[in-house]
């Protein structure tokens, strides 16, 4: 289980709705925030390994095309999102420091349709206010195939 | 001005071009904005030396513009769930249609069920999910 802060920051709400495409004023002037912007908290999550960490060798390209397989494949040939699910218990408000904990849900198994088996992981973030309550769950569901499909 | 429940009806669709003609820095902009610097999305030497043809849209991005359908309806802050599963990869060049259909109504709650689809211009459906909405009284 990792547990981390994670703040509505307004310059943050502002980009991800510009990232979004998104004019609606209200996310503009703070009033209000994106559905999915609670997925912006990998940024203050520490050990979030999709994004480059000062004296780690990155997985991306740079001299070389390719320099690695993705941390935390596994021992799957590839790893996709596959499913997410929100559950909004209030909405967020702009400006409030919300507290984090991501923690493993299930595992299952099923036969792909073009050949291996397809191994699906849940990880479950849950997102509380200085009370202490739910204001947002996720659910993110990852799938991997166990031999190349491609 | 947002929707209200008597204006509802079970069947009743609501469409929105989410995106047209996605470029890679809207990509790019959705990676910094997220923090999900996965290369597969921005790492064109990454994105093919991986076997890909090129760099491809985040699920997560798909799910943000769809959500516009709902947001741009309702209002923003009216989901009370949102679920997506992503089913085919969204390239750049690809122009998304998202498109929310009423499954099923709840008065007292004022509680509307909607299942969304997000098409790309071939025709492919490359998300499905479903959502709950508190609508205006």
């Amino acid at each position: 289980m990792r547990r981390f802060s994670f703040c509505v920051e307004p310059g943050a709400v502002r980009r991800f709705a510009r990232a979004l495409g998104d004019d609606d004023p209200d996310y503009a002037q703070g009033r209000a925030v994106p559905p999915t912007f609670v997925q912006s908290a990998d940024h203050d999550d520490p050990d979030y390994d999709r994004r480059p960490r000062s004296g780690e060798k990155w997985y991306g390209s740079a001299r070389e095309a390719r320099n690695g397989p993705m941390p935390g494949a596994g021992d799957s040939a590839s790893g996709f999102h596959a499913e997410q699910e929100f559950e909004y218990h209030r909405p967020l408000r702009v400006g409030e420091r919300l507290e984090v904990t991501v923690r493993e849900g299930r595992h299952w198994h099923k036969q792909g349709r073009r050949g291996g088996r397809l191994r699906f992981s849940e990880t479950i973030s849950e997102f509380r206010d200085a009370q202490g309550e739910l204001v947002v769950s996720a659910r993110f569901v990852g799938v991997g195939t166990e031999r190349e499909v491609r | 001005m947002a929707l209200r429940l008597a204006d509802l009806e079970v069947g009743r669709r609501f469409e929105e071009v989410v995106v047209d003609d996605l470029s890679r820095t809207r990509v790019v902009m959705y990676a910094g904005a997220s923090g999900d610097f996965q290369p597969l999305h921005s790492d064109e030497p990454y994105a093919r030396a991986s076997g890909f043809p090129g760099t491809f849209a985040h699920g997560m991005l798909t799910m943000g513009l769809a959500a516009k359908v709902l947001t741009h309806t309702f209002g923003a802050d009216r989901l009370l769930r949102y679920r997506a599963r992503f089913l085919a990869t969204v390239w750049p060049g690809d122009t998304l249609r998202a498109i929310a259909t009423v499954r099923a109504l709840d008065a007292a709650q004022r509680r509307a069920e909607f299942s969304i689809e997000v098409v790309d211009d071939a025709g492919a459906c490359v998300m499905r999910g479903e959502a709950s909405v508190r609508v205006a009284p």
